[in-house]
Order: structure tokens, then sequence, then C-alpha cells
């Protein structure tokens, strides 16, 4: 166990230097820098913009200088953009409101997701199910670019319960949460439902059955964790795309989370959030599918690592 | 898994009675969800190639006794041939979509097919040859797994200019690794069967019988994960639409029809979101409803 | 969106001795008892640093945060800011500024003309790095060029102190609207303390030291940003507003929305929306001109296709787009249609007889056809054109709208999508054919638009290149009266075509009505919160 976890967070080194390479080839090679701008700057001044952010130096060096900063000092450099800002900084300010949101979402996601699996799985073919699996096919494929803005309209403008944006505290947080959850939320009621009703054809359940254990032990005890091997199989790619709905968020609820921070990175060039934010996804995607492979190894007993 | 259809391997592997294929398509036609989408897709199909046949407008031009008046004079009537009525520069809705659901449909299903011959070809050879080309090959897709593609493509599209081919290869490439991982996986076990040791035997060279023998026995595999993955790749190109990054005007995609729909919803216009969004949904429910029956009929046993 | 920047003034006053200015509260006005105010920003404002900024929303939030030397009030009229007046030498080269000595930083430092000086310096010295250095050269500071140029050091720019309350400029040749320049962020005072200590770093909430009615209390990049009235600003007592916000909203149906749902004071309109919200509240939905101007810019130089060689050819694209159709239907926000380059409510400009402004659309597509026949095209022998443009739904609806209009001539618009920074790029390279376009005037004359187009000028990127205009504009400069001149240099605009002019800009916008002291008439939109009170609802 812990050899594999050493291997996987070996990995983890040349993909990130992989990350870095090729978000820096990308980035230096595009048309338009962080200085464009319309009236031509003058070449000292661009000289000197160059060299305080280390531009003029080869790409390789560059890259060299980059990686050394962030190794030694955990270092991502200062933004071009935001002149006061490190990235550091940048990252510290949003990131921690995207992991709430996302947090949040994903607990959200997984047990209500999970709840409504079970509950259509145990009452197959009610309306109990037929309403929990109408909701969930509903849910996932309403983009959350539509939800958003429905649920400001509905939430702050016609009902006025709710702000429609900002993050000053946690009534800021339930309509986000609502946005980025629903379509995962939907995505787990689905595969929880489906893995459920195969685990309770097996013959442990039969068993526990036929010796009279009460309904609910049964599921709770014996079905459910196996039950739960595809959902968590799922959550790795889920993560993934949570990140990328946490852009949607970002613009449609004005968080202040890294989505917006990216995109905006990358809609003016500031190449150092740009590479600080990649860096630090791929990260975390690769720790994530780290703690997934861990928890589906401690689910199921039968894989070793 | 024993999903067999070529000779070597039904005369190597015993069977009973009819073919698994049969049973299969006996299974998916039973499937009342699956028909349903099935109707679904050959509906929204004969929509994209077919629906302009019924338009009475082009899906640029402007109508300019609309044009300005959306809120009151677009709205969707049959008197002007605005049938799902008009966008808000007033072009027809209706002629959009028709093009939106093309350009939807081609990007869900060409960027599934990248996904899919890439992650098949690649995850094929490495199972296949196994041992240390193997071990090297995975390592390489456990990489690639860490990089956030979104946020790749993102930065391609926006430096490097919008254009169709990028948007194809862009949402192709976001899949193919859970595509190679899969099929190395049934190489792996496939690789060990008789018939594969047969012809090995026989010196067939190795792109062969990768060719004829491992990836036929994977086609059930890989139509059950590229149907599942078409309406993944649709909505990906919503999201990078929904960013202004996606199609070039005056092409149009439904993404991009709805998320101008969704911010124009507070206007008095709901028919700019609700027809696009109607077969959007429509489009997703088809390719999800069909998938999850071929993997019904496909696999029995995963349920 | 072009740069916008915010310098605007209604008259080329050189007026000396300027009453004050502070929120104007009529006798018996019921206030509110909370005095906020919030505003909408599209995006998160880079720098709070005024030598470094360079957007519109960063010179918003630095009129509060700093004062320069004079101020605008509601109608875009100078008034005092740091300095009360100033005299001007005979050779009106040398500008005297005699500077208030009640005003304060906000740690409680006197606001000096020294601090002017270094903050001068600070703009044009190459080791700032400042992507407005330029500045300094447009005001014509003396010495500026060589010292961006790092030629010269920074002390050899014309600025000095001669006491504390004593500033002296000397500038390079006669500037009649020079004053008015001095309204723009980038010429507002930083503490040297302040920036000395702390570096880039200085501009957060808890380094800034500041001399405006408003201190820097709150700042989450991309967010929102919150501003506090300040008790060491020398007119505080006459500050009504308490807070200003600046809440960041990316999306500008969305910023509609919470503007109904009361979470915002103030937001500008997406496209189309005025003549429903000015129906439905007139009482908030105001458009008022802006000092900008659009249009699609032609590439005439060797890159550029040979169609747009001929000048038949650029007028028959120009006449062939129905301006009426794009400010009435498309934009519906108070725009005027444009048939020529300089806005329309600059101050000193009038403008003069264009044929093609008087006739109707049918008269020009028919003009158009003749024109385009004559060059040798038409239906039958089509132009391909790409008409590039940067992203933005407005600037997106208006070339899909010019497409359609050329269609019926044969001249067929590919639309062709670049984000800001490749835009400009390829614009600057002439890898275009045609684009989009905009510009906002530094100042309220028509020099700020006209000499864009001189063969010198670093903007002229379609590369329009006509003797007869130069000297023109040239003849301008010096001119007592210089509109003729001006007025010449316009016809040769229209008689050559080099750009099709589109619209001349307004701003529409919501505007809570308990929010008084908008200066609706202020043309560069150059607010300040300290004239601004919230009334009781």
């Amino acid at each position: 166990m812990i050899s594999f976890v050493i291997k996987r967070l070996a990995v983890a080194i040349p993909t990130l230097l992989l990350l870095i390479i090729l978000s820096f080839v990308l980035m230096h090679a595009a048309p338009g820098g962080p200085f464009t701008q319309e009236r031509e700057i003058p070449p000292e001044v661009l000289a000197n913009l160059n060299a305080k952010y280390g531009l003029d130096e080869p790409l390789w060096r560059q890259i060299t200088t980059y990686v050394t900063s962030i190794v030694t000092e955990f270092d991502f450099g200062p933004s071009f953009v935001y002149k006061d800002r490190t990235v550091n900084e940048i990252i510290a300010q949003g990131f921690p409101i995207t992991l709430t949101y996302g947090i949040l979402s994903f607990l959200v996601a997984v047990t209500v997701g999970v709840t409504l699996g079970v509950v259509a799985a145990i009452r197959q073919n009610t309306w109990i199910d037929y309403f929990a699996v109408g909701i969930a096919i509903g849910a996932q494929v309403l983009p959350n670019f539509v939800m958003a803005p429905i649920l400001v309209l509905v939430f702050t403008l016609w009902l006025g319960w709710l702000p429609g944006g900002g993050w000053q505290g946690p009534e800021y947080w339930i309509l986000p949460v609502i946005a980025l959850s629903t379509s995962f939320m939907a995505s787990i009621a689905r595969i929880t439902r489906s893995s459920m009703l195969e685990v309770l054809t097996m013959n442990h359940i039969r068993t526990a059955r036929a010796k009279g254990l009460p309904e609910r032990r049964i599921i709770l005890r014996h079905a459910l964790k196996p039950a739960m091997l595809p959902v968590i199989s799922y959550l790795g790619p889920a993560f993934v795309a949570m990140i990328t709905g946490s852009v949607v968020v970002d613009v449609y609820f004005s968080t202040g989370g890294i989505g917006k921070a990216f995109v905006d990175a990358a809609l003016n060039r500031d190449y150092a959030v740009m590479m600080g934010v990649t860096i630090l996804l791929g990260a975390l995607t690769i720790l994530f599918n780290l703690i997934v492979d861990l928890a589906y190894a401690w689910i199921d007993p039968k894989i070793r690592y | 898994m024993s999903l067999i259809s070529d000779d070597t391997a039904a005369a190597a592997v015993p069977q009973k009675g009819r073919s698994p294929w049969a049973d299969a398509r006996r299974r998916f036609f039973r499937n009342k969800a699956a028909m349903l989408g099935l109707a679904i897709l050959v509906f929204v199909t004969a929509f994209a190639l077919f629906g302009n046949v019924l338009a009475q407008w082009s899906n640029e031009e402007l109508d300019f006794m609309v044009m300005g008046q959306v809120a009151e004079l677009g709205g969707p009537t049959l008197s002007n041939g605005h049938y799902f009525g008009t966008d808000d520069l007033g072009r027809d809705l209706y002629a959009r979509t028709v093009q939106g659901t093309q350009i939807s449909l081609a990007v869900g299903i060409i960027g599934a097919l990248i996904a899919v011959i890439v992650g098949t070809t690649y995850g094929a050879t490495a199972g296949y040859v196994g041992g240390r080309v193997d071990t090297l090959m995975m390592r390489f897709v456990d990489i690639f797994m860490a990089v956030p593609y979104m946020f790749i493509l993102i930065l391609l599209l926006v430096m490097y200019g919008r254009s169709i081919g990028m948007l194809f290869v862009g949402v192709g490439m976001i899949s193919w690794m859970d595509m190679s991982r899969i099929v190395r996986g049934q190489t792996l076990s496939l690789k060990g069967r008789e018939f594969v040791e047969a012809a090995r035997a026989t010196g067939v060279p190795a792109p062969v019988i990768i060719a004829r023998h491992i990836i036929p026995n994977l086609l059930g595999v890989i139509a059950v994960y590229a149907t599942l993955l078409v309406p993944l790749m649709i909505l990906t190109e919503s999201f990078i639409s929904f960013l202004g990054l996606g199609v070039q005007e005056p092409l149009t995609s439904l993404g991009a029809l709805i998320s101008e729909g969704a911010d124009t919803l507070n206007y008095g216009t709901t028919w700019q979101l609700a027809f696009p969004l109607l077969f959007f949904i429509l489009t997703l429910f088809g390719f999800f409803f069909v998938g999850d029956g071929l993997r019904d009929a496909l696999d029995p046993k995963d349920r | 969106m072009i740069i916008l920047r915010t310098l605007a003034a209604s008259a080329l006053a050189l007026s000396v001795a300027m009453p004050s200015m502070a929120a104007d509260v009529p006798e018996g006005t019921k206030l509110a008892e909370n005095q906020t105010f919030t505003y909408w920003v599209l995006d998160g404002i880079p720098s709070l640093d005024p030598q470094i900024n360079t957007t519109t929303d960063g010179s918003d939030v630095l009129r509060n945060l700093f004062e320069g030397l004079y101020n605008e009030d509601a109608k875009g009229n100078l008034v005092p800011g740091v300095a009360l007046e100033h005299s001007l030498s005979d050779d009106k080269l040398t500008y005297t500024f005699k500077l208030r000595d009640n005003a304060k930083w906000s740690n409680g430092d006197p606001v000096k003309a020294g601090d002017f000086v270094y903050s001068w310096r600070r703009l044009a010295d190459p080791a700032t790095a400042s992507e407005y250095a330029w500045y300094m050269e447009l005001m014509q500071v003396k010495n500026s060029k060589a010292v961006i140029a790092g030629d010269m050091e920074p002390s050899d720019l014309g600025v000095r102190a001669v006491d504390d309350t004593t500033l002296e400029v000397t500038i390079e040749t006669p500037l009649p609207y020079f004053p008015q320049m001095l309204v723009h962020a980038s010429t507002f005072p930083v503490h040297q303390g302040a920036v000395e200590a702390h570096g880039d770093q200085w501009t957060r909430p808890e380094n800034m030291v500041g001399n405006g009615a408003y201190v820097l209390t709150d700042r989450a990049v991309g967010e929102r940003l919150v501003m506090n009235k300040s008790d060491s600003y020398w007119d505080a007592e006459n500050t009504v507003l308490t807070e200003i916000t600046a809440q960041v909203v990316n999306n500008v149906n969305q910023g509609l929305t919470r503007y109904q749902a009361g979470e915002l004071d103030y937001v500008e309109m997406p496209a189309g929306q005025y003549p429903r919200l000015a129906a439905e509240f007139p009482e908030q939905a105001k458009s008022v001109p802006r000092n900008c101007s659009y249009i699609y810019m032609m590439n005439l130089s060797d890159k550029g296709p040979e169609a747009l060689k001929d000048p038949n050819v650029r007028k028959a694209i120009s006449y062939g787009i129905d301006r009426d159709i794009i400010v009435d239907r498309v934009l519906q926000g108070g725009q005027k249609a444009s048939y020529n380059w300089t806005h329309w409510a600059t101050a000193g400009w009038e403008r003069p007889e264009i044929e093609y402004a008087e006739w109707d659309q049918a008269s020009r597509m028919q003009k158009a056809m003749e024109l385009l026949n004559e060059a040798g095209y038409g239906p039958d022998n089509p132009i391909e054109l790409k008409l590039q443009y940067n992203t933005d739904e407005n600037h997106k609806k208006i070339a899909i709208a010019a497409s359609q209009m050329l269609k019926p001539l044969g001249i067929n618009l590919i639309l062709d999508n670049y984000e800001w920074k490749v835009h400009l790029e390829r614009l600057r390279n002439q890898d275009f054919d045609l684009a989009r376009y905009a510009w906002c005037g530094d100042y309220n004359e028509p020099s700020t638009y006209l000499d864009l187009f001189a063969s010198y000028s670093g903007h002229n990127n379609g590369k329009f290149l006509n003797e007869a205009y130069d000297a023109a504009v040239q003849a301008a400069k010096t001119a007592d009266d210089p509109l003729p001149h001006y007025q010449d240099a316009s016809r040769i605009l229209a008689d050559e075509m080099p750009i099709a002019p589109i619209y001349h800009y307004s701003l529409a916008f919501m505007l809570n009505p308990a929010i008084k002291g908008w200066p609706y008439e202020n043309l560069g939109k150059n607010w300040y919160g300290k004239d601004m009170y919230r009334v009781a609802e």
C-alpha cells in the first residue's frame, strides 16, 4: 500500500514538469503578449517590463528558473496583470473559495445522489423510482450555465430569498452549490441505482434476507458498501468536471474563485497566474485520483496494490 | 466478458447455440428506453439533415421586420415563417437550431471518434505488446490523466484563435485516455486466449493481430463507450461555447444558442432558450438511453 | 473593448479661480441612513497604482482614493483638487500651480508639491515600466520623451517644486487643453514613503496611503473592492457617501438581474435593452453621450487586399452599411449613426457637409453599386474580405448585420473573431482586411480623434498615408481657429474613406433613483463619490 502511494506520487513529478513545459511553450508561441497594448510601448519600457518578469531570458532558462523557485521557495512569481499580487496570493485568495463551494457541492452531490439512487433501487419500478430517475436524467442534461441564471432569476429576483452573487457568508454559498452539484448529483444517483440493483441480486444479500435480517440493516450493512464501487470510480472524472464547472459558477455568481482567475489570466496573457493555476489543478487531480484509488481499495478488499 | 465475433474465435471458444450478437440485438430491441432513445436520435438526425427543407429563412438572413423588436415581434409563429421565433438580431431560430444541431452532432460524433480511434489503438497496442512498453505507455496515460485538459483547451482556443478543427481535436483529446485504459484491460484478457495464441504461433505480425483479432473483439465495449462519449462531447462543446470560444459566426451550435438564450432569459424572449435547449436535451437523452441500452444488451451482468 | 481612457472636459477654459465642488445636497433633502453606493464592474481591477493603472474601471476607483491637481464637476468643468489655481507664462510653456495647504495624506502627512514631482517622475521613469509612461509625452512635459527612452534622468523632467505649495511644470509646445489633462489618474500623486516601504505591495489595503476622499478598506481581486470615507480628506465634512463598493459581475445580463434585485445601485445595460427599460423604469434608465467613436478600419498597406486599394471599393463598403439599423435596431442605446470620425458631442467640433450622410440608404446602395461596377466588382465578381473583431457580444452583432448588408453588393465579409490581445497584435502587424476599431477621446477636443490618422500616428494601423491630411491636422495645431482645418481633414477622410464610420458611442445605464449627484453631463463619465449622496426612499 505504502509503496503504491509512493509510486503514484512519483508519477506526479514528471506530470507536473510536463505540464509546466507544455504550458510554457504554448503560451510563448502564441500571438499577443502580456504587454501587448494599443499604443506602442517605448522599447526601453518594454525591455524593463520584460526584464522585470524574466521574459528576456531564453525559454529553457525561464523554465528552469521557474521550476527552481517553485521547488526551493514554493514561489510562483508575481502576477503580470495584478501588479501588487503574487500568484501565491491570487491562489490563496481564490482557492479557499473554490474549495469551499467545491467540497460542499461534492458532499451534496454524494449524499443526495446516493440517497436518491438507493431509494430508487429499493423501490424499483414504483413512482418513487420513476420520479428519482426522472429528476436525475433531467438534471444531468441541463448545463450549469443554464441553471445558474435561472437560479438567480428565481431565488434572487423573483423570491428575493438569496443573494445573486458575491462571497460574504454562508447565504452566498447556496446558489453556487446548487448550480455546481446538481448534474453530479444526478449522475451519482443513476450510478448508485444501477449498481444497487445489481448488488441486491447477489448471493450474500439473498442469504441475509433468508436469515430474516431487517431490510434497513441489509441495505446499510451489506449492500451499500459494495454498491459504492462504481460511484467511487466515477468521482475521479467528476472532480475534473467540477473544476471546469467552477468557471461557470465564478462567472455567474462573482464568487472570486480560481476558475475565473484562470480564464481571465488566459485572456490577459497573465502567464504566471495561468501556470500557477494549471499546476495547482494538475497536482490536485493527481492527489484526488490517489484518494479515489485508496478508497476503492478500502471498500473492495480484493484489490491489492 | 466474452464478445466474440470472428471465425477463429467461434472455432476456438465453444458456443452454445445462438451467436452472442444476436442475443445482444434481441435484448437491445426489447429495451424500451433504448428504443425510445433510438427513435429520438433518428428524429434529431433527420431534423439536422433535412430540417432546412421546411425552413423559410436561411440561418444568417436578418429579418428587418423583426429586428429591433424581437421581444414583441420575434416570437414563434407560423405567419412569418419563424416557427421557433428569431434570435436577438432577427435571424430565424428554426434555421439556426437546425444548423446548430448539425454542428453539435458533428462535434459529438467526430470528437468521440477521435477519442475512440486514438484510445483504442493506444490501449490495444499497450495491452498486446505488454511488458515494459505497456508499463511505460500506461505511465504516460497516468501522466496525461492529470493534465487539466479543459484548461489547456481554453489556452489553445484563446491564443491560437477558434476553428472547428481545433474544437474537434480538443474535445477528442480530453477523453481518449479512459478509452485506452478500458481497451488495454480487455486486450490483456484477450491476449491469453487460444485464437490469439494460435495466430501468434503461425507468425502473424503483431499489428495484424491487433487489427484482425483484438479490436473486433472489443467492438462491443467500444460501441458502448463511444455512444456514451458523444453526449459528453456535446456537453463539453456547449461549455466551450458558453465561454465564447466555440464555432464562429454565422455558424452556431446548440451550446452557443443555449448560452445566448440563457443570457436573455429575463427579457421576455424565452423561446431563444427553449427551442435550442429542447433539441440539446433530446440529443443527450437519445445518446444516454441508447448507450445504456447497448451496455445492458452487450454486457448483461453489468446492470 | 478598446482602451477607454477617461479624460474629458467640456471646455478648454484656462480659468484660474474656480469654485470648489462637493456633494451639493439641497436644503431639506432627507438623506438615507446608510450612505452606500454599490456599482457594477465587468472585471477585476488589475492595479490601484495611479502610475500603473491602464483601465477606466481602475481610474474610477483611483479618482476616489487619490486626488490630482484638478477634478471635474458634473458637467466636466475643471474644479480645484489639490491645486487651487494656476498661472501660465507668456510663452504659454510654464504652468505654475498653487496648491492648497490643507490637503492631507490618509496617514496625516501634508500633500506637498514634491509629491507630484515624485509621482510624475515615477510615471516617466523607465524603471517603473509603466504602460502609461507616454501620457507624460502626450502632456508635452519637457524632456519626457528622453526620460521615457532612458536617455535622460527622471530628475530632468520638466516638473519641479518651487516650495511645498507651488508646483511648476514646463511643457515643450503650447497646449491649450493641458489643464484638462490633469484630471487623468496617471497624474495623481502617490506617497513616496509608502511606495518605497512596500514596493509593488503598497497598493494593498493595509499599506496604501492616499489623498482622496476615500480609503481602500477591502479588495478581493475579481470579486469586489470596498472604499470607506476618509476622515483626513480636506473636505471630509462635506463628503456624504460613507462606503463605495465596486462589485464584479462578469456577465452584463447577470449584472442587470442583480441590479433589479436591489444588489447594485448602478449597472450598464446590455445592448438592445434600453428602449424596454426606459419605458418600464424611466426614472432609472439613462443614456448619455460618451466620448468614443466606432469604425471599421480598412487595411491600405501592402499586406492588405488589392480591392481595398481602390477608394471606390472603400466607399462602397462604407455606403453599404446601414448605420441607422445598427444604432436603432441592434444597439438601441442612444448611440448615433456616424458618417465621420470625430464624436458629435466633442467641444469645438462641427461636422462639415459630407454628401453621403445626407442621402437615404437606397441611394447609398445605388451609388455603392455604381462605384463597385466602376472598380470592376459586383455581385458577378464578388469581393471576399475578412472582418476582424475582438470578442464581444455587440461587436459580433454589428459584424453579422454589416455582413448581411454588404452581401447584396457582392462584398462577402467573413467574420474573424480574436481575443483582444491577438486582435491588437494583428492590427499592429497589418494582418487584417477590415477591422473593428474604436477610440475614446483622451480629452474633449477634435484633435484627439483626427490625429490618429496622420501618417506619423502610432495608431494608424490601416496605413492611410495622405499628405493633405497631415497638413490639415498640422495646420490646426497652430491656428487661431482650428475648426476649418479639422473639417478639411474630415472631408479628406470622407473622400478617401480609409475607415467606415459606424456610430458614436453613448452610455446606457441604470442608476438607483436614490443616488443623487451623478454627473450625467460629464462626457468622460468622470464621477467622484464625494459629490454624490443617497436620499431616503
